[in-house]
């Protein structure tokens, strides 16, 4: 058969025409896509029975309730408890990625040994007999020495029954030294302790309040108890004014009705700008400073001697007749509120500014009131008799603290552990013989990393409670790895800002996946072990008994429903709220000249200020984030394995957006990349916290800068606590 | 056949004025849908998020300068009659405009990687997998079975968490009943948001709150009649079921793309 042109292209055409109509190709098509996806690796989540447990979250000092969705033994998926008083249903992306911290790579498996040089990351598996022994064993040689004092731990929270636990550990075993991690929790006890007296909690009714007036506090960025006070944001979008006073277009600014930049760091004179004004116009409650305070006339003379709105213009950048409806603004207002804490008040900041800012609460009566700020006093479940100390014991407690809280120079600071470095480095008092850290990360969240790291090395024994494989951790000599959160019992006590009091029950999730143990029961082990006065203070069999008794009568109620609730508590009536101070009235304390706090660096050679910003994106605390939450960070913020720092365009020239500079500041040196921000005031440059991680997993580690190693101390002359917002600093290009 | 349940036209309205940008949205969605992370995910062109985050800004100078916070879920485009733009161009029918729910589905194993409907998304909703998903050692443990996890080669969205919707279905149909109520069916991100800023639910509904707040206009398309309400590039017509609400005018005019000073209502 001869084959012609024409006969071959009716084949050809005819032939594609057929194949296209029929249903060959769609069905190839379709069945090659499906065989191209049958791969081995392709991952099938087991299917199972579905179960829902309720708990706490404690990744923060949040305490937000969470429903943990299962399927079979497996958790997967967190969400926020629906009708808890914290966060009623929502949750913080931190939070919500909760379930990789508990399968995630950074877990550590079982008590660990170090074997090579501090950091060096080699390590020996070993027992919980062994380990809780090597604990024991160097406990007991420091005893014997009478250096029971030089013991030290570091715990990320006072409150709850395993910090108690670990604190009466100390306590009976005979040192002063129980840190706990610095925040701006620090500075608003010690003012309520200044103003109003006793050791209480300040809570704010900021749900109720329609006239926040917030100096740099990122109201919306984690201060407080995060999702709480993002809820109350949604609700004073619908009844309230939020002003916002920063030097930088944050989140809280953004959303706030009105924002009000500032020279950085004269936030304290613009308050008693505010009070003058209040004064000035007559504005103040005059029922309150008549009647329940004291020192008002003081405190008046001072307002309006030295801070004139021209004078407080002129200093803080922001005009006269912006301060004085401010002013007006909020003493008008039916429930104002003024707050302060930078970010998310990790830093405790200038006792001179929270007075400040507390005292303008005060004047328009707003303590203890409707949408004010509360005294909260802790929930005294626990009530645990004193432990009996034994002779060591008493002499190691009669040794004043190495980080002199307490002391005279700093009588109503309860921890100062930003001044553990430079006690230990300079060697004044006594060398740290042994450290503890539970809860807390402080190689990576301590102010002057240098100096931290250079006090760590300095103490020979230091052991690490972290579930996971941390910076503290990477540098200790020994790890008694904890549960995770969602492996453990624990009950969490009313969280930072909370108004009302409320007790949360973190229950276990899962059976521990690995060779863990829950802090409170390695605590008992270590006490027990030395039995006598030590081993009495501790008469319980395990955490969980110990648990159940304290909780009492409550037990029950927080296994069922998670939480227990005071919902109808009402702060004391000015009448008897400040029973505790010298005065019995609220007092205007006057402490120290209203000075600025000067950051380090002098101008000439850095021209620039360096300031951190904080972010829910960005875990800053002790906990990093896992991957799904550094996936959310955006590129203006981490590019690859670089840090973005943002600076004006106006202060710019010279770099290109997105190009490498050098930031330099007296304490440090970083590689950086620029942004562009029209929300950042010229001269500042800002630097996101949260990164710099050099522990954890690939999904963290090694990402840009840690603010910490770039930062110094600078310490507040009352307090004693950490008041640097900044520093100066010179970006120059690469 | 006789109809037996009502069509549904699942939307959301997202507030942006109580937006705060935390980011609690997008990590729900991972979670809740097993979306896959690597560990360099700043290339944002690569970095699969069905509910992405966008910053806006005003482009005024300090201390002028605003920003907004824009989440961005998949729209579900209903185009005219469900043309959704990328609907009308998978040559495989991977993806499919759902007219009993109004959602835009996206079958893995039906999909070959063409990526034509991501060229067509007007929205970025959709991404490709360019690797295969690894998770690290032990995290498979936190799969959930209701999605299927994708592998290299396909591209995925937002599906409006339609395993919810069928878990939901399912649980009525066993309780007797064909129709949901408001609460019974609701995305992850809605469930996880701590400022309350999306709402979800049919809007076909006139009870529902979506319907209530957007006021979606049947006759022009579905366009919002509350005047705070806008939708991402309205004028390309692709009729999307997510409503934004905004008190601020050039938020509402970043949703769209305009010719300088076309019809603005503030003098600037």
């Amino acid at each position: 058969m001869k084959v012609c042109r024409r006969s071959f292209l009716s084949l050809i055409i005819g032939g594609a025409a057929g194949t296209a109509f029929s249903p060959l190709p769609w069905k190839l098509i379709d069945d090659a896509s499906i065989w191209t996806q049958n791969w081995p690796w392709t991952s099938v989540p087991e299917d199972g029975e579905v179960s829902h447990v309720n708990s706490v979250c404690t990744l923060c000092p949040g305490g937000c309730g969470i429903t943990v969705r299962k399927v079979n033994n497996r958790a997967i998926k967190i969400e926020g408890m629906k009708g808890h008083p914290v966060n009623d249903g929502g949750i913080c992306v931190l939070g919500v990625s909760g379930l990789q911290l508990l399968y995630g790579p950074t877990r550590v498996k079982t008590p660990l040994k170090r074997t090579g040089v501090r950091g060096e990351g080699k390590w020996k598996k070993i027992s919980w007999d062994e380990a809780i022994a090597e604990v024991v064993k160097k406990l007991v040689s420091l005893r014997k020495e009478g250096k029971s004092h030089t013991v030290a731990s570091i715990s990320g929270s006072d409150r709850g029954t395993v910090a108690q636990l670990l604190g009466r550990f100390l306590t009976a075993y005979g040192s002063p030294n129980f840190i706990r991690t610095p925040s701006i929790q620090d500075s608003y006890e010690l003012t309520a302790h200044l103003m109003q007296g006793g050791q209480d909690q300040v809570g704010f009714d900021a749900e109720n309040s329609d006239f926040v007036l917030s100096f740099g506090s990122g109201l919306i960025e984690g201060w407080g108890s995060p999702v709480r006070m993002i809820k109350a944001n949604s609700k004073w979008k619908e009844r309230g004014k939020v002003v916002q006073i920063e030097s930088r277009l944050s989140n809280t600014a953004a959303k706030a009705d009105e924002w009000i930049s500032i020279n950085p760091g004269t936030e304290a004179t613009l308050a008693f700008g505010i009070a003058n004004v209040i004064i000035q116009e007559s504005l103040y409650n005059t029922d309150f400073a008549d009647n329940y305070s004291y020192g008002f006339e003081e405190f008046k003379q001072f307002v309006l001697s030295e801070f004139s709105p021209d004078d407080v213009a002129e200093i803080t950048g922001v005009s006269s007749s912006t301060i004085e409806s401010l002013a007006k603004n909020f003493a008008k207002a039916s429930k104002p509120l003024a707050v302060c804490g930078r970010g998310k008040g990790e830093t405790p900041g200038s006792l001179n500014e929270f007075i400040a800012v507390n005292a303008l609460n005060a004047l328009v009566g707003n303590i203890n009131k409707k949408g004010g700020v509360w005294s909260v006093p802790d929930l005294d479940y626990i009530k645990w008799p004193e432990p009996e100390k034994d002779l060591v014991a008493e002499n190691g407690m009669n040794k004043g603290r190495i980080d002199c809280a307490g002391s005279s120079k700093y009588p109503d600071t309860r921890y100062l552990l930003d001044r553990l470095p430079s006690a230990i480095n300079s060697g004044e008092q006594y060398p740290i013989e042994a450290l503890f850290v539970a809860g807390a990360n402080p190689l990576y969240t301590m102010t002057d990393s240098k100096k931290v790291k250079e006090a760590f090395d300095k103490i020979p024994f230091v052991v690490s409670f972290s579930s996971y494989m941390d910076e503290t951790a990477e540098n200790a000599d020994l790890i008694l790895p904890n549960h995770v959160f969602l492996e453990r019992y624990e009950d969490v006590p009313t969280p930072p800002g909370m108004q009302k009091p409320v007790i949360s029950l973190s229950k276990p999730v899962v059976n521990p996946l690995f060779d863990t143990k829950h802090l409170g029961d390695v605590i008992l082990l270590i006490a027990k072990s030395f039995g006598g006065k030590i081993a009495d203070a501790f008469p319980w069999d395990n955490y969980e008994a110990c648990l159940k008794e304290t909780l009492g009568n409550d037990w029950d109620k927080l296994v069922d429903d998670g939480y227990l609730f005071h919902s109808n508590f009402r702060p004391a009536a000015w009448g008897n709220a400040f029973s505790n101070t010298p005065s019995k009235k609220f007092e205007f304390v006057n402490k120290g000249k209203a000075e600025s706090v000067k950051i380090e660096g002098d101008e000439q050679s850095y021209p620039f200020i360096l300031m951190p910003y904080d972010s829910m994106r960005l875990a800053s605390g002790f906990i990093g984030d896992p991957p799904f939450a550094i996936k959310t960070v955006e590129d203006t913020v981490l590019k690859a394995k670089e840090i973005v720092v943002e600076i004006n365009p106006r202060t710019a020239r010279g770099f290109v957006e997105g190009g490498y500079a050098i930031l330099s500041t007296p304490k440090g040196q970083a590689k950086v990349r620029v942004h562009y921000s029209d929300g950042v005031m010229p001269g500042i440059v800002a630097i996101p916290r949260g990164l710099g991680h050099t522990a954890y997993d690939d999904y963290l580690a090694g990402k840009g800068v840690n603010f910490n190693e770039l930062i110094g101390l600078v310490e507040d002359p009352v307090s004693g606590l950490n008041a640097a917002w900044g520093i100066r600093a010179k970006l120059t290009r690469a | 056949m006789k109809k037996q349940i009502e069509a549904k036209k699942y939307g959301m309205v997202i507030d942006l004025d109580k937006c705060t940008g935390c980011g609690a949205c997008m990590a729900a969605c991972m979670s809740e849908n097993n979306v896959s992370f690597r560990k360099d995910e700043s290339n944002k062109l690569d970095s699969i998020t069905w509910m992405r985050v966008y910053k806006l800004t005003n482009g005024k100078e300090f201390p002028e300068a605003d920003m907004c916070y824009l989440p961005r879920p998949c729209m579900h485009c209903e185009g005219e009659h469900g043309h959704a733009p990328c609907v009308s161009v998978c040559p495989a029918t991977a993806t499919d405009y759902n007219h009993e729910t109004g959602i835009v589905s996206q079958i893995y194993t039906r999909c070959f990687g063409c990526r034509y409907c991501m060229a067509a998304c007007p929205y970025h909703a959709r991404y490709f997998n360019w690797w295969d998903p690894v998770w690290p050692e032990g995290m498979e443990e936190s799969l959930s079975p209701n999605v299927s996890s994708r592998m290299r080669g396909v591209v995925e969205k937002c599906s409006f968490c339609f395993h919810r919707y069928q878990l939901a279905m399912n649980k009525a149909y066993n309780d007797g009943r064909r129709e949901l109520e408001e609460q019974e069916y609701q995305t992850a991100c809605t469930q996880a948001c701590p400022a309350g800023a999306i709402t979800f639910g049919d809007l076909n509904n006139p009870n529902h709150a979506v319907t209530k707040i957007a006021q979606p206009d049947s006759k022009h398309g579905g366009r919002p009649k509350n005047p705070n309400a806008f939708r991402l590039l309205e004028r390309l017509k692709t009729n999307p079921k997510v409503y934004y609400l905004s008190s601020r005018e050039w938020v509402r005019r970043a949703g769209d793309n305009y010719i300088e000073n076309e019809g603005k209502k503030e003098i600037l």
